[in-house]
């Protein structure tokens, strides 16, 4: 247990994360060059494409070092606030961190809240300053604003660049002098905290563990505990470039374990493994349910598609645990899915996720939230969609879901952030200066404003120097309303939604405007209307298209007319009809768009 | 069977136009003998060696001199047998419209003209950049016509911007008082890589006002059926029905083979085009090579061209010769364009009707094959 070391990577995008894994992978010799793909630990082909790890992951890496030999677990964390628990658990599985800061760039606020985050768990931080072969690189600087925020000697920060191979061994060499090894008791019952899980098809998921306390052998019978599911450890290893099956793994170190588990609901990241027979009294401390906190359907743009949908969603679920869904019908798209995310980005991932490994295009409908609604009756009823919403004559209390957030950024962008927030019908409740030009602001607002735009919206205030955290403060009556989008009279069902009354009028007003730039023209005239119940509160409308039609066709320009009258119907085939019209996917997400 | 002949030369770039030319002319007598051996070399693309149509366009070809336009022929008549009711049509810019050229063109055996005549206001021609004046637009019919060219086409743009309809209704009134048999009339059409399209990017133009194009085509609509020309196809209009043919046969689907830069061909089901680049053009032909991309069409392209061309004139498209892949979906989409009185069917040919011809993409899109 002495030379183990378990150590994650804490680092702003584009900071040279993966690069960096990559280089620590070439310098142990834990892949050789010919073996190296760039990002190597990201592999996921959308996780490639956005530059971020969605999925976070393990691996191990043997170290020689003053004659002894190191085991090295590098374990990766997502890097967005839809993931804050994930990360929250792979920090837990950790004695150390290495804070990656860009040499040219400084500290990034979406830094701080993982920062804090490990330093909340007593990890040994090692701060880490790359890329200092830029041109652009503030080496001094930069190492003031990290004393500055960490309070640690400036002799301790490594100099780095991860994409030359400069200061990698000096990383190596500062993770076993200064991490410290794993404590834990290897003789007391088994504790081993699930901070991972990955789908393997031939196999059943892979759950990925840090033993806490005890050790686990192969064979050995264990149990779930959040679960209380058991299984056999068919195959326990470690993690190098491929999976290195063992007997054992010891108390301190990470692991997989195989035990042909086909759910992954029945995979909970924070659960802990104990044994069935000499089990642990208690848990390890942390363990929380993932609940999805936005929900929005997903229907197939062919109705047809509906069945293939449904075996896509079920492939999708084996490996992302917490994507919840059950059948749904709407008037406009037919048949689809209600779907619960753990927040917008994993939404969007998810419709990523169909559309390229499913090949699988699909319409979203406009996120919500989930309200609770109090009937004449006394009874509370859960809505999480607009159709869900009872007559508001059998309305008695209306209650939406606030958060408790947390955002860090600069000083200089309080002012912006805090209009921001009023405007979301947050309260501001807290500013805490953390370094002299660091701040922590904390407010309460509704759960419902800020899964909308909010985080983009935050991010372009502050240019990008601003971190979200966020968590369920809980439930307040509030006035809402049921806002319909109508098409020539004929209601959209897909695109209503729930809001504030004081912002019904802007809500609608926005929506038509933006759905007025979406809708093509077509051969008649299309009125959009935005109401609350019978009351028509905004309108535009689309001008007929009076002429589509080609001045020349001649040898030269057939091939390439054709194929642009293909792409057209190709488009079409795409749209939904709505009544008399014709709807792009692109209009059913126009709420997201409409600032 | 067709022949076509792209000159890619122009003096000077008109605003809308995105064909393949260009301006420096010094290499015009290389090109030509790269043409000559693209003839040669293309001898056996066509089945048949026997031409209906030779149609010159450009660029300018009335810009090649007598040697160029005789070796061309030279190289066309050592290969082909040009029928001896051949229709061979040279695109001419009316300022090189003169005595001597128009008797050098007769002497070739050019019997059918295109004057790019685009408007008879000067100053919509230098809007347009045109290469011409006023002057040379009416010059040019009254001399072809002394030439006894009988059979010419004038070609018109429409939708130009301006407050009023008077330009466009005097350019069609001065048109149709000459006895000629052909029109051509387009709309004007902002394409990306021409100074329009470069000025629309940059907002120092507007599109082309729909309701202004829409009530300009139908003033051409009535003024041509006035004067007794037939709409044969969108932007084709005849008396005597002295149809295009060379252009006819690219809608009914029928081989070509076309040689320049640019050109394209069609055997019935490969599509090929030629480079688009004067100078690679030159070199390769200079080392016996022709560089072209092509394309096999599927069934269901060549019967969405069909579809595509087809409904654009008046012959319609016939439904015998695309049976096979009609399927619920077509049917469905035909019958909304039956009800809507956009398309008419005749025993088992459809055609657009007056409403529908405004919206040929369109519909031409929803009945495409997938």
């Amino acid at each position: 247990m002495k030379n183990i070391r378990n150590f994650c990577i804490i680092a702003h995008i584009d900071h040279g994360k993966s690069t960096l894994a990559d280089r620590l992978l070439e310098f142990t010799g834990t892949v050789t060059q010919r073996e190296m793909q760039a990002q190597l630990l990201d592999d996921m082909d959308l996780e490639r494409e956005r530059g971020i790890t969605i999925k976070s992951h393990a691996i191990q890496m043997d170290y020689l070092f003053n004659d002894e030999k190191y085991t090295l677990n590098l374990i990766d964390t997502p890097g967005h606030v839809d993931f804050s628990y994930e990360v929250s658990r792979s920090i837990a599985a950790c004695e150390g961190a290495l804070l990656i800061v860009d040499a040219a760039q400084g500290i990034e606020a979406q830094t701080i809240s993982n920062l804090f985050l490990a330093l909340e768990h007593n990890l040994e931080i090692i701060p880490v300053i790359n890329k200092i072969d830029l041109p652009g690189a503030m080496i001094e600087e930069v190492k003031d604003q990290v004393v500055d925020l960490i309070g640690i000697d400036p002799d301790d920060i490594v100099l780095a660049s991860a994409k030359e191979g400069i200061g990698i061994t000096d990383i190596l060499e500062a993770i076993v002098n200064r991490v410290p090894a794993p404590k834990g008791d290897p003789e007391a019952p088994l504790q081993g905290l699930i901070f991972d899980s990955v789908f393997n098809s031939y196999r059943g998921i892979e759950v990925i563990f840090r033993v806490k306390n005890g050790s686990i052998r192969k064979g050995d019978k264990v149990k779930f505990m959040a679960t209380g599911k058991e299984y056999e450890a068919d195959e326990i290893g470690s993690l190098k470039l491929k999976k290195q099956p063992k007997d054992v793994i010891e108390c301190g170190d990470v692991g997989y374990l195989i035990s042909g588990i086909k759910v992954a609901k029945e995979v909970k990241v924070g659960d802990t493994i104990t044994h069935v027979s000499k089990s642990s009294p208690q848990m390890i401390k942390g363990f929380e349910e993932v609940k999805p906190m936005v929900f929005a359907g997903i229907y197939p743009v062919d109705t047809t598609d509906f069945e293939e949908l449904r075996e896509c969603m079920e492939k999708l679920q084996l490996n992302d645990a917490s994507l919840v869904w059950e059948p749904e019908t709407s008037a406009a798209l037919g048949f689809g899915f209600r779907c619960g995310f753990l927040g917008m980005l994993h939404m969007e991932i998810v419709q990523e996720r169909l559309e390229r490994e499913f090949d699988m295009t699909v319409i979203t409908t406009v996120p919500s939230v989930k309200f609770l609604i109090t009937n004449k009756r006394g009874d509370v009823i859960p809505v999480s969609a607009p159709s869900e919403m009872p007559d508001p004559n059998l309305i008695q209390k209306l209650e939406e879901p606030f958060i408790n957030a947390q955002i860090i950024t600069a000083a200089e962008y309080v002012g912006p952030i805090i209009t921001l927030c009023m405007d979301k019908r947050g309260v501001i409740k807290n500013q805490v200066y953390l370094t002299s030009n660091r701040v922590e602001l904390t407010f309460d607002i509704p759960l419902a404003e800020v899964v909308f735009d909010f985080f983009d919206k935050l991010k372009s205030i502050s240019r990008g120097y601003a971190s979200l955290d966020y968590s369920l403060s809980g439930y307040r009556e509030s006035h809402l309303v049921k806002l319909d989008i109508l098409l020539n009279g004929d209601p959209v069902d897909a695109l209503s939604a729930i809001v504030h009354r004081d912002k019904a009028y802007d809500w609608g007003k926005k929506l038509c405007e933006k759905l007025k730039e979406l809708l093509p023209r077509q051969q008649f005239e299309i009125a959009i209307q935005a109401a609350i119940g019978a009351k028509v509160i905004a309108r535009e409308t689309v001008r007929a298209m009076r002429k589509d039609v080609t001045a020349k066709c001649y040898g030269g320009d057939i091939s390439r007319k054709r194929k642009l009258l293909e792409k057209q119907k190709k488009g079409k085939k795409r749209m939904r009809q709505i009544g008399s019209v014709e709807v792009p996917q692109e209009a059913f997400m126009a709420v997201l768009k409409i600032n | 069977m067709h022949l076509y002949l792209h000159i890619p030369f122009c003096k000077q770039a008109c605003h809308y136009c995105d064909f393949h030319f260009s301006t420096n002319l010094s290499k015009k007598k290389e090109l030509v003998s790269g043409l000559v051996r693209e003839i040669e070399l293309q001898k056996d693309y066509l089945k048949n060696k026997h031409l209906n149509t030779i149609y010159f366009g450009g660029g300018t070809p009335s810009l090649l001199d007598k040697e160029e336009l005789s070796s061309v022929f030279e190289a066309i008549n050592r290969f082909y047998t040009v029928d001896s009711k051949a229709e061979v049509t040279l695109e001419a810019n009316p300022d090189d419209v003169n005595d001597k050229s128009l008797r050098l063109w007769k002497s070739l055996g050019i019997n059918r003209l295109s004057l790019g005549i685009q408007s008879f206001d000067e100053a919509q021609l230098k809007y347009l950049n045109r290469a011409h004046t006023a002057e040379h637009a009416e010059l040019c019919i009254q001399k072809s016509l002394d030439a006894g060219f009988k059979d010419f086409s004038i070609d018109l743009i429409y939708g130009i911007p301006h407050p009023t309809h008077d330009i466009w209704k005097k350019n069609l009134e001065k048109a149709l008082s000459y006895s000629f048999t052909h029109l051509s009339a387009y709309c004007l059409t902002i394409e990306d890589k021409t100074v329009f399209g470069h000025q629309l990017k940059k907002k120092q133009m507007k599109p082309i006002d729909e309701d202004f194009a829409v009530e300009q085509f139908e003033i051409l609509l009535g003024e041509t059926g006035k004067h007794q020309f037939e709409q044969y196809e969108i932007s084709n209009f005849t008396r005597n029905h002295q149809y295009a043919r060379h252009n006819t046969s690219y809608w009914k689907g029928e081989p070509y083979l076309g040689i320049g830069p640019s050109a394209h061909s069609f055997d019935g089901i490969n599509r090929q085009w030629n480079v688009s680049n004067n100078a690679l053009y030159i070199k390769s032909l200079a080392e016996d090579k022709v560089l072209f991309e092509v394309e096999q069409l599927s069934k269901t392209d060549i019967a969405n061209e069909l579809i595509m061309t087809g409904l654009r004139t008046k012959w319609g498209v016939d439904l015998t010769k695309v049976s096979s892949l009609i399927d619920e979906d077509f049917n469905r989409t035909l019958s909304h364009y039956l009800d809507h009185q956009m398309l008419q069917k005749v025993g088992e040919t459809i055609f657009l009707t007056p409403q529908g011809k405004l919206q040929a993409d369109r519909i031409a899109s929803d009945l495409f094959f997938t």
